[in-house]
């Protein structure tokens, strides 16, 4: 008995009952392009990255489930051209200085926005106003680069038991929240061992004193494109 | 702490209650609040953030919010906030150091027939705003006048029903739908729900009697029936005149669903902005209960047991859509979910829920006495029955108009006395806008569907002021959860704005397409994807609007790169024509 199949860009792309596109593609080796989403966690769809048109009709792939006979289109020219512009908000909204980031060249929004050629920002900036909390004797945040993939959020409550993280706010003013009276990092109990300490796919959760240890030039994505297995999301 | 429990998932209602007790939330309040219903401070803070009527900093005693709907700014709303503002000498959206007031505007508060509108601390209407008013409005509050000795005529609130079908001039006795129901057993109401083909009247259309089939079928021992009464639409209003006339049959429709679908739970979802009804509707509630209408072994049978309370919303336009209206039920941000599962399958605590519009289960009554066939009869073939529009903008007699479907635009504009129209906005901002040429056509499903709203605009008007009314609506309620609507609203507003500070150019408009074009497909749910239908429609339709509002027809940076080198040029003493930059003409 043959397995299940749906097609990618008019390849076959096998999965198993409960797959997501997403899941089935990037077990086949594909890439399609993500960042809010995660091996380790449920579908979050935020982001809205991974956007590919089944049947016709636009969807994200991290959410929907696959079935046999789907026709998915997902490298097209006007998918990745979306892609690039979901990536420009991104970058636009908050505020990346890419040469100055520690997260340089580690970066999903970055190795992802070069992935899809993306040249520049094409939007006005919005430049933020985001405090940098350093109030942590060993972590950071520079909430300038948070892209709200709530990956951090899902990491403290699902792994760590400890919800240090949470949403707030809405619309463009949709912001990340520490939990502590104080609102400060410093106050929580959050350790450098915690998994959510390690998975911010951007620069905002960072640990001190480490800056740099691997030279730029030959980090994660100076190495591989994001494309590759093992190199399309982050720790 | 009276109506809820202390349990996370009455959130969002012990907010609102704290917030009605000590005016707005303090920090410390909410770190109790957390610790009581085992969340954490953020959790909490996440919640009460969202919510646009929760306020985290202190706001004056008196707090007023102008309705900012486009209707009641053609009604002269903005001079009057204005005037209000500079009279009691404080900022629109600050409160006055002495903390008595503060002034805002906000999203449409469903009173477009008779506005312009304002709240007051969210619990008091005034309609029929203007210059006077305005004025003595000042002066009570300057004084510390308590509002139940203000004059009674500026709080009322009239119905307006224009033109009367079915829903709104057929009335039925309390007791005599569910009775029709009861006696025909709930595969009998299904197969009548089904025969009648009446499709879902909260905009989206899914069939009500495949909803509810589905919902019973779906795997689960408790279900539960959502009445939707968010209304959330600018322009719309229908919804607060059925619940204010015609409350005992919205009930009673709900009770009809649980028993088709075995329910024993319902809810109704009431927009913050209805706060006013919610006493009413209260004693509506107990009324039933005492009629045996609802709660234990209802109207005589044994084993159906149902009850309905009452949730009110805190101000968020996303939480209509049934997925975040469900999530703001459990308590929490009102973000939509993503499907599947769809509600029917697991819904409100997972249960399987059938989430419908308040008309939905008024219409669903009449079903029940006068039958599938008679319902399938009126209308067109693929939309039955009749529709409830809530009429305003530019006509003489604005208020409830309740039509068959198939109804021209046209007539709809003759009845209520609408002359020289050069637009109507149908179904709200998320609706379309339809010109001149294009009275002749049809409100249905399969030509112009609507929600409701029915918004006109004569000659006078700018269709692009309108346009950029609703893009402020849309980024202002964007839930924050996705990418394209969260960034994409506010690039909306940016070129908005810049054209209409006279900086834009074709380019700009190009741009809006590209975000049209994007948000449509790319966003997590229907508020992003509709979002730039009215920018789309009067783009494509009133282009001159836009045209009188560029600068040039070509690339217009928001700021005057030439007058930028102004400062390098005083400090190299030249003026030449080189050290200018080119100007594209
Ligand atoms: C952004 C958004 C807002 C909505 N607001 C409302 C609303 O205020 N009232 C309503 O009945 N439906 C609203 N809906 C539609 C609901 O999601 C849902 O389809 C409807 O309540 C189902 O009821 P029906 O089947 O009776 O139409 C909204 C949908 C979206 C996407
Ligand atoms: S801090 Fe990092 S992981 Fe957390 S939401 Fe922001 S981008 Fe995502
Ligand atoms: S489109 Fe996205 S951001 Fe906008 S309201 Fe829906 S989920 Fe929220």
């Amino acid at each position: 008995m043959s397995e299940p199949c749906f097609t990618l860009d008019g390849e076959d792309v096998p999965f198993v009952p409960g797959d997501t596109l997403l899941q089935a593609a990037r077990r086949a080796g594909h890439y399609i392009p993500h960042l809010c989403w995660h091996p380790d966690f449920r579908a979050h769809g935020s982001c809205r990255i991974c956007t590919v048109r089944v049947n016709g009709r636009m969807a994200a792939a991290c959410a929907v489930q696959a079935s046999e006979g789907l026709a998915v289109e997902n490298h097209t020219e006007e998918l990745d051209a979306q892609r690039k512009t979901l990536l420009q908000m991104l970058f636009i909204e908050g505020n990346h200085f890419c040469p100055s980031c520690e997260k340089s060249g580690n970066c999903l929004l970055q190795a992802t926005a070069y992935q899809m050629g993306m040249e520049g920002p094409h939007f006005e900036e919005f430049y933020p106003d985001r405090p940098v909390d350093a109030s942590h004797p060993d972590i950071l945040l520079d909430f300038n680069r948070c892209i709200l993939c709530e990956l951090c959020v899902r990491a403290s409550h699902e792994i760590d038991g400890k919800n240090v993280f949470a949403i707030a706010g809405h619309g463009i003013g949709t912001h990340l929240v520490v939990n502590s009276d104080s609102g400060q990092l410093g106050d929580t109990d959050m350790a450098l061992t915690d998994r959510a300490a390690g998975i911010c796919p951007v620069g905002v959760i960072l640990p001190k004193r480490r800056g740099f240890v691997i030279p730029i030039g030959e980090r994660r994505y100076d190495q591989d494109s994001v494309a590759e297995p093992g190199r399309q999301e982050a720790s | 702490m009276l109506h809820f429990p202390r349990h996370r998932n009455s959130l969002v209602q012990l907010l609102r209650e704290a917030q009605e007790q000590h005016g707005w939330l303090p920090r410390p309040l909410l770190a109790d609040l957390a610790r009581e219903l085992g969340l954490t401070l953020a959790q909490v803070e996440g919640v009460a953030s969202f919510y646009r009527f929760f306020h985290l900093q202190p706001v004056g005693r008196w707090r007023v919010l102008f309705s900012d709907n486009i209707t009641d700014r053609l009604l002269g709303s903005e001079a009057l906030m204005a005037q209000l503002c500079e009279r009691l000498r404080v900022k629109p959206g600050e409160m006055r150091t002495d903390g008595r007031v503060s002034v805002a505007a906000t999203s449409c508060t469903g009173l477009c027939d008779q506005g312009p509108a304002l709240l007051i601390n969210h619990q008091l209407v005034i309609t029929r705003l203007d210059a006077q008013r305005v004025a003595r409005i000042a002066e009570l509050i300057e004084s510390d006048t308590p509002a139940s000795s203000w004059p009674a005529e500026w709080f009322r609130i009239d119905d307006n029903v224009r033109r009367a079908d079915v829903l709104l001039g057929q009335p039925i006795a309390a007791g005599q739908a569910l009775a029709a129901a009861l006696a025909r057993g709930p595969a009998a109401m299904l197969e009548e729900m089904k025969r009648s083909n009446l499709r879902g009247r909260g905009g989206a259309g899914f069939t009500t009697g495949t909803k509810w089939a589905l919902c019973r079928e779906a795997a689960g021992s408790e279900r539960v029936v959502v009445c939707n009464a968010d209304e959330g639409e600018p322009g719309t209003f229908k919804d607060r005149v059925l619940l204010s006339r015609h409350a005992d049959l919205v009930f009673e429709g709900m009770t009809i669903a649980a028993a088709a679908i075995g329910a024993k739970q319902g809810l109704v979802y009431l927009r913050g902005e209805y706060r006013y009804l919610l006493e009413p509707l209260r004693e509506t509630l107990q009324r039933r209960r005492d009629a045996h209408l609802l709660g234990t072994a209802i109207q005589g049978h044994d084993g159906f047991d149902f009850d309905i309370d009452i949730h009110l919303g805190a101000g968020a336009y996303v939480c209509g859509e049934e997925s975040s209206l469900i999530e703001s039920l459990e308590g929490k941000r009102g973000t939509p979910r993503i499907r599947p599962p769809f509600p029917v399958q697991q819904g409100y605590m997972g249960r399987p829920t059938t989430v419908n519009n308040v008309e939905t289960f008024c219409a669903a009554a009449h079903i029940a006495v006068q039958g599938g066939d008679w319902w399938a009869a009126i209308g067109t073939p693929k939309s039955t029955g009749t529709k409830i529009h809530s009429v305003s903008g530019d006509c003489e007699r604005p208020g409830l108009y309740e039509y068959p479907f198939g109804t021209r635009i046209g007539r709809i504009l003759e009845d209520c006395g609408a002359r020289d129209t050069q637009a109507v906005q149908v179904g709200g901002p998320s609706g379309v806008c339809l010109s001149a040429f294009e009275f002749g056509r049809r409100i249905a499903f399969e030509d112009v569907p609507t929600a409701g709203a029915f918004m006109v605009f004569d000659r006078s008007r700018d269709m692009f002021e309108v346009a950029r009314n609703f893009a402020h609506f849309f980024a202002h309620e964007s839930c924050g959860f996705c990418t394209p609507c969260r960034v994409g609203t506010a690039l909306v507003v940016k070129r908005m704005d810049k054209l209409a500070q006279g900086h834009g150019s074709r380019h700009d408009v190009d741009v809006l397409y590209e975000l049209d074009k994007l948000m449509h497909g790319a966003t997590h749910c229907g508020l992003g994807a509709t979002a730039c239908n009215p920018l789309r429609d009067t783009i494509a339709k009133f282009r001159p609007a836009y045209e009188r509002h560029l600068k040039s027809l070509y690339f217009e940076p928001a700021f005057d790169l030439d007058a930028e080198l102004s400062v390098a040029r005083q400090i190299t003493g030249r003026d030449d024509p080189a050290s200018h930059l080119e100007t594209a003409e």
